[in-house]
């Protein structure tokens, strides 16, 4: 019987998938990097920032949301692909108010370490500067949705894991917004604690535990100690470690 | 006649900043030597030199909070081949655009007329002073940059690494853990 593993080509080189993985997550199994900010490994990928895109036989796709197939081209690391995302990334800079060195988030924060991974030195186009709402009802969490990026990763916590449905996105374009789901919009009339799942998955710092902010010093951060692409492929090889061991 | 210098004539600027960017500048330490070998200054806070002449590499910190900023760019832009945004404020307008929300007159009144402590306060209005823009712009609103060193500030090695690619007629590269945006 044969069962030698599948294969695509992955800028030049073969990458192993079992069946049922995404481009994004047998390449990160395989020690390739791909840029992500709206996946997240323990919800089903939804496609929306297309910071993964890659180009599966000539055709842009997100290879978060495309899966592995034998045989397929994939092309990551061309500098029309790196510049679209940078790009991208550009857009979410400039589209928010994101000031780092008063953030909480800063050194932990996937948007500013996706950045650093893609030498991104400025957000290129001119800041729109948005006013956008802060909620800080909740005696526990804060919300500042000038640093969300709408990835809909909390929107899917909530009501996934913690089936409370706190948040959801209104709007379309470029007024498209996360609202609380509570007749007076605050955080404060919702369920949410701090134990729920919505918590611990905003990669940015719009969700943030009030009282805990700067308490890790400069140097001993997430991405101080190592860049987004080490620890991506790290948790991804635990992840098949772990699996392949059960 | 003297010899035409060879050294890169380099001017530096504080606009809207805190002056950290200069001070990380100066914590290059003994590079500061090493660094004296290849550059000049021209217009700086570091000389006191006030207008700027034909340079090489102009440094500017800090964004564009008032007419006074705008008109030292446009001269830094006018007078340096290569024209560099130094440090968050530069970048993006940093800390100071923080207030690009509010509106001009709410802050100005609650600063000098209403806030905690102001006794017979009143507006400045002294002609000399430059009037304040209605919202905080980075440089790159205005003019053209040529490159983009964030940070805030900058560290001394993501400085030094800078000028050092920029003077060696290299492309500046910044690798881990000398982007910073914090
Ligand atoms: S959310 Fe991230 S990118 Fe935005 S200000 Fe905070 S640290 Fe910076
Ligand atoms: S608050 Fe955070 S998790 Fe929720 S949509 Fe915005 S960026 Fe995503
Ligand atoms: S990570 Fe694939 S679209 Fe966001």
């Amino acid at each position: 019987m044969s069962d030698a593993p599948q294969t695509f080509v992955l800028d030049g080189e073969a990458v192993e998938f079992s069946p049922g993985q995404s481009i994004l997550q047998a390449a990160l199994a395989g020690g390739s990097y791909i840029p992500s900010l709206c996946y997240h490994p323990e919800f089903k990928p939804h496609g929306s920032c297309k910071v993964c895109t890659v180009k599966v036989n000539g055709r842009a796709a997100a290879s978060c949301t495309t899966p592995a197939r034998a045989g397929d081209v994939v092309e990551l690391q061309s500098e029309e692909l790196q510049d679209l995302r940078k790009n991208l990334v550009q857009f979410l800079f400039t589209e928010g108010n994101h000031f780092c060195p008063s953030c909480e988030q800063s050194g932990d924060c996937q948007l500013q370490a996706v950045g650093y991974e893609l030498g991104v030195v400025s957000g290129h186009y001119n800041p729109l500067f948005p006013t956008r709402n802060v909620d800080a009802s909740h005696p526990d969490v804060l919300l500042d949705l000038n640093r969300c990026i709408l990835c809909e990763l909390c929107v899917r916590a909530s009501s996934i894991v913690d089936k409370k449905d706190v948040f959801a996105l209104s709007g379309r374009g470029i007024t498209k917004h996360l609202v609380v789901n509570a007749e007076s919009g605050r955080l404060a009339d919702t369920a949410l604690q701090l134990s729920d799942k919505a918590m611990s998955v905003c990669p940015v710092g719009a969700i943030l535990r009030k009282r805990h902010g700067f308490a890790t010093p400069i140097g001993q951060r997430t991405f101080d100690k190592q860049p987004v692409s080490a620890l991506a492929i790290q948790k991804a090889q635990a992840k098949t470690t772990d699996e392949g061991t059960r | 006649m003297s010899e035409p210098s060879k050294k890169l004539r380099v001017a530096t600027a504080s606009l809207a900043g805190c002056f950290g960017c200069h001070m990380s500048l100066l914590d290059i330490d003994e590079r500061l030597t090493e660094l004296l070998e290849h550059v000049e200054l021209d217009a700086s806070p570091l000389t006191d030199q006030k207008h700027v002449g034909t340079c090489d590499i102009g440094l500017i910190e800090g964004g564009l909070c008032n007419a006074d900023n705008v008109h030292v760019l446009r001269a830094f832009r006018r007078h340096c081949k290569i024209l560099v945004a130094v440090g968050a404020c530069a970048v993006n307008g940093g800390l100071p655009a923080q207030r690009n929300h509010l509106d001009i007159r709410d802050c100005l009144q609650s600063v000098y007329l209403t806030g905690l402590g102001v006794e017979r306060g009143f507006i400045p209005n002294d002609p000399e002073l430059p009037l304040p823009l209605a919202q905080v712009h980075p440089l790159h609103d205005v003019v053209k940059i040529d490159y983009f060193l964030p940070g805030c500030p900058p560290s001394a090695d993501a400085i030094w690494q800078f000028l050092s690619d920029l003077i060696a007629g290299r492309t500046p590269q910044l690798g881990h853990g000398l982007i910073r945006y914090d």
